[in-house]
């Protein structure tokens, strides 16, 4: 609008600029932490541009197992929320128009019930019912897969119902009408035209359970057993502190998501082209052509840009080695400590000098030296002084005369020796000699 | 196939809960007619075609196609096709898999599908079309199909439910002609169903009136038309003039019935009237626009004067509106013959009608406009 007042439109620009950072923000953010060395998923100070955290991920078995273990999961949920999802939408079709509005009250509730709860009650009943017939406790009605699987269908499956009904509510039952009236089975009427008008709702139904059964914690976490999934692997993560193989892992999902997404707008977008052109349907499921692919779909044009960076950046994780500029950074960095140490060894000699300028120290003359000693010197009778074990197998002299006559005597320093305790806490004069 | 499959309703009753949507229809439809429902929306033509096609079960009564009770039989073992008011062409599948439907759920293979659905499309002149979805064809076009589909499947009897309600004006009449030639090339029972009374009459061997889930009359077009059975059907298929008032006598199958406003008319007993009216008897008299026309009679029962309130030109014709004696209305049809005919509002008419063109029948309920 032009005659809109500059002010509005900054403001405008300004508050979509803050609401697409508050979205995309945290993604882009730790979606770069993936690259940098650091040990914590950080930005600045930024290391070195690496792969390792890639690398790191795909050989922690951990993170490996869980992932595996969430396909299992999603694949069967998606399996189970879908079947039952279709035939609940099915039925609240063809229910008695009285009993329709209980009855999606009822098959709604689980979307409404906290995963927690369903989570603790399909781990309950499943017990219960294994206890019942039987069975051992680690038999099939137990096992992490199944009880998971089962928890989150009971939901899930509520939102694979609702899109389902929303799809239904455009189906025309003439068509089914039609089918039987030209001869077909209610079975042949219901899967030569009924099931192929809902296979758009079954692929996004089947997209939305999956994603649901993927990020799903709270429900798993009680029926997960020995099988924990990828959400229950991180969340134990966190709490020995992460690192930024989660940072690759989140970025991985990430481009995985916009692939497909990208994906899907691009057919979108030509199918739509290609009606509003006038072409025949069956020229857009047709093969592909180059020219005509990117004509007028911007959808297109920036999913080629983003597979041609995801191919790019794979390759060049091939070739590009940071090891070298690894190794200066960690010379760079023993340097800095060295620097460090030097630094706070300098200071404590100053301090030694000040004290020395001020007297010497009567009562611990040999102490002063290169050498500095620790306070805990001398006591367990100096057994672990440098020079001890010579005097123990050297000689039998005896410092201190008669009283040694035992060859045992002087070993260990002297720690048995009856004076001993005295000769420790009395006078150091006696030992002095020995250095 | 040629003498085609008779279909007959006996004392068939619809009822859903309390509410009566068809009322003891006694219908005999003969083998290659076709047979048209007329009457207006909600008046249970449709729930007939359901009932016949097996969507719904009559609550009462039998119906037989062929001489075979059809009660019980679903509507993929009855031997009808339905076209539907929408079409219910299935969106998904090309055209050619559409009128091949029917062959696919018995089994036969793709070959020999494609082959009787290219013959079908060469009959409805859509021969380059087959591989295109219904979405892409005009409404015409998908018609056609729809037909196609319903006669791939060979039915004895074809079911039309109101097919060319959402057509064009000209792609209607055109279709009508379509649907009479392709009738007859297949020889099957057609039951038409509709509310536009052009479409029964043009294409019908025989019409049924319907009104409020009670079949009026079944007649041939003309009859229906010329010699209406009551006052709904003389109202409801094409325009009337209509007089009430009471029979004063009855003489050789016509009668004079004393109009409440325009005085003494006389006219013709309807033949499904005859023998239910005798003098002092309320009844109804209609005479079409087209019956009426100016004279220079003297005063006699088929003379009314009227005032023009005004008139308008409709192409092959005049229409004069008329005010009659204490505001009654009446409309006149004049033929165009190229002079001028339009009246000046207010100037007095002098009409004249042949009695034999004025029908009488029992008082009863007039079709609403």
């Amino acid at each position: 609008m032009r005659d809109q007042p500059l002010l509005i439109r900054i403001g405008m620009s300004l508050y979509l600029l803050m609401f697409f950072t508050y979205l995309l923000g945290p993604l882009v953010l730790m979606g770069i932490t993936a690259f940098n060395s650091a040990s914590f998923p950080q930005i600045s100070p930024w290391e070195i541009f690496s792969f390792e955290w890639f690398s790191k991920l795909f050989a922690d078995d951990r993170i490996l197992e869980g992932l595996k273990n969430s396909l299992y999961v999603g694949f069967f949920t998606v399996i189970l929320s879908v079947s039952m999802g279709l035939a609940g939408a099915l039925i609240l079709t063809q229910i008695w128009p009285k009993l329709r509005a209980t009855y999606y009250t009822l098959i709604i509730a689980p979307i409404l019930v906290p995963g927690v709860v369903i989570g603790i009650s399909t781990l309950v009943f499943w017990a219960e019912i294994n206890r019942i017939l039987g069975l051992s406790p680690d038999s099939f009605l137990a096992n992490g897969i199944f009880l998971t699987v089962l928890g989150q269908s009971t939901f899930i499956a509520s939102y694979c119902m609702l899109v389902f009904v929303a799809r239904l509510q455009r189906y025309d039952i003439g068509l089914t009408e039609a089918a039987l009236d030209l001869g077909a089975s209610h079975l042949q009427a219901f899967r030569k035209i009924q099931l192929p008008f809902l296979f758009p709702a079954m692929a996004s139904s089947a997209v939305l359970a999956f994603l649901a059964s993927f990020e799903n914690y709270n429900t798993s976490i009680f029926t997960h057993q020995k099988f924990a999934t990828l959400t229950i692997i991180l969340s134990q993560k966190v709490r020995y502190g992460i690192d930024p193989s989660i940072s690759a892992l989140a970025f991985i999902i990430v481009c995985l998501t916009v692939f497909f997404a990208l994906l899907n707008e691009v057919r979108t977008r030509r199918a739509q082209l290609a009606v509003a052109n006038g072409a025949p349907v069956g020229a857009v499921t047709s093969g592909f052509k180059a020219p005509s692919f990117f004509a007028g779909n911007p959808a297109a044009v920036v999913f080629a840009l983003f597979v041609a960076g995801v191919v790019a950046t794979v390759a060049i994780s091939q070739v590009y080695d940071p090891e070298p500029a690894k190794s200066v950074l960690l010379k760079e960095k023993r340097a800095a400590q060295e620097l460090r140490i030097q630094a706070l060894q300098q200071r404590l000699k100053d301090k030694r000098l000040q004290k020395k300028m001020k007297g010497p120290d009567i009562f611990n003359e040999e102490k002063v030296g290169a050498k500095p000693k620790s306070p805990g010197a001398k006591t367990f009778g100096n057994v672990f002084a440098p020079n001890n074990l010579e005097d123990a197998a050297g000689s039998a002299k005896d410092k201190n005369g008669l009283k040694s006559k035992s060859p045992g005597v002087n070993t260990f320093g002297n720690v048995f020796a009856p004076t001993n305790l005295e000769d420790a806490a009395g006078s150091k004069k006696k030992d002095a000699p020995k250095e | 196939m040629s003498s085609g499959v008779s279909v007959d309703l006996q004392d068939m009753w619809i009822k859903f809960g309390d509410f009566v949507a068809v009322r003891e229809a006694n219908v005999n439809i003969k083998g290659g007619d076709f047979f048209s429902f007329l009457g207006p929306s909600g008046c249970g033509k449709t729930t007939i075609l359901r009932a016949v096609s097996g969507f719904l079960e009559p609550s009462d009564g039998n119906i037989l196609i062929g001489g075979e009770n059809m009660i019980g039989k679903g509507p993929n073992e009855r031997p009808t096709a339905l076209i539907f008011q929408n079409l219910a062409l299935f969106p998904l599948m090309k055209v050619w898999e559409n009128i091949a439907f029917s062959m696919e759920v018995r089994g036969a293979s793709a070959g020999e599908r494609r082959k009787r659905a290219d013959e079908l499309l060469d009959m409805i002149a859509l021969s380059d079309q087959g591989d295109k979805l219904p979405s892409e064809l005009s409404g015409g076009q998908k018609q056609r199909v729809a037909i196609a589909r319903a006669l791939c499947a060979e039915p004895d009897v074809l079911l039309l439910d109101e097919p060319l309600s959402a057509l064009d004006l000209k792609l209607r009449q055109h279709m009508r002609t379509e649907l009479r030639e392709i009738q007859k090339r297949v020889g099957i029972t057609f039951i038409y169903i509709t509310h536009d009374q052009g479409e029964a009459l043009t294409m019908s061997d025989s019409v049924a009136v319907m009104k409020a889930g009670i079949i009026d009359q079944i007649a041939d077009g003309k009859s229906i038309y010329d010699d209406p059975s009551t006052a709904f059907v003389a109202s409801f298929v094409g325009e009337n003039n209509c007089f009430r008032g009471k029979i004063s006598k009855i003489i050789d199958g016509q009668a004079v019935i004393d109009s409440n406003r325009t005085g003494a008319l006389r006219g013709r007993i309807a033949t499904g009237a005859q023998g239910k009216l005798s003098v002092g008897d309320d009844a109804m008299m209609f005479i079409r626009p087209e019956g009426l026309s100016l004279t220079d009679k003297e005063a006699s029962d088929t003379r009314i004067m009227a005032e023009v309130h005004h008139s308008e030109f409709e192409g092959q014709s005049y229409n004069v509106f008329l005010e009659g004696t204490e505001g009654k209305e009446m409309k006149m049809a004049l033929t165009n013959r190229g002079e001028a005919q339009l009246f000046d509002a207010g100037s007095n008419l002098k009409i004249s009608f042949d009695a034999n063109q004025a029908v009488i029948v029992p008082v009863g309920e007039l079709a609403s406009e």
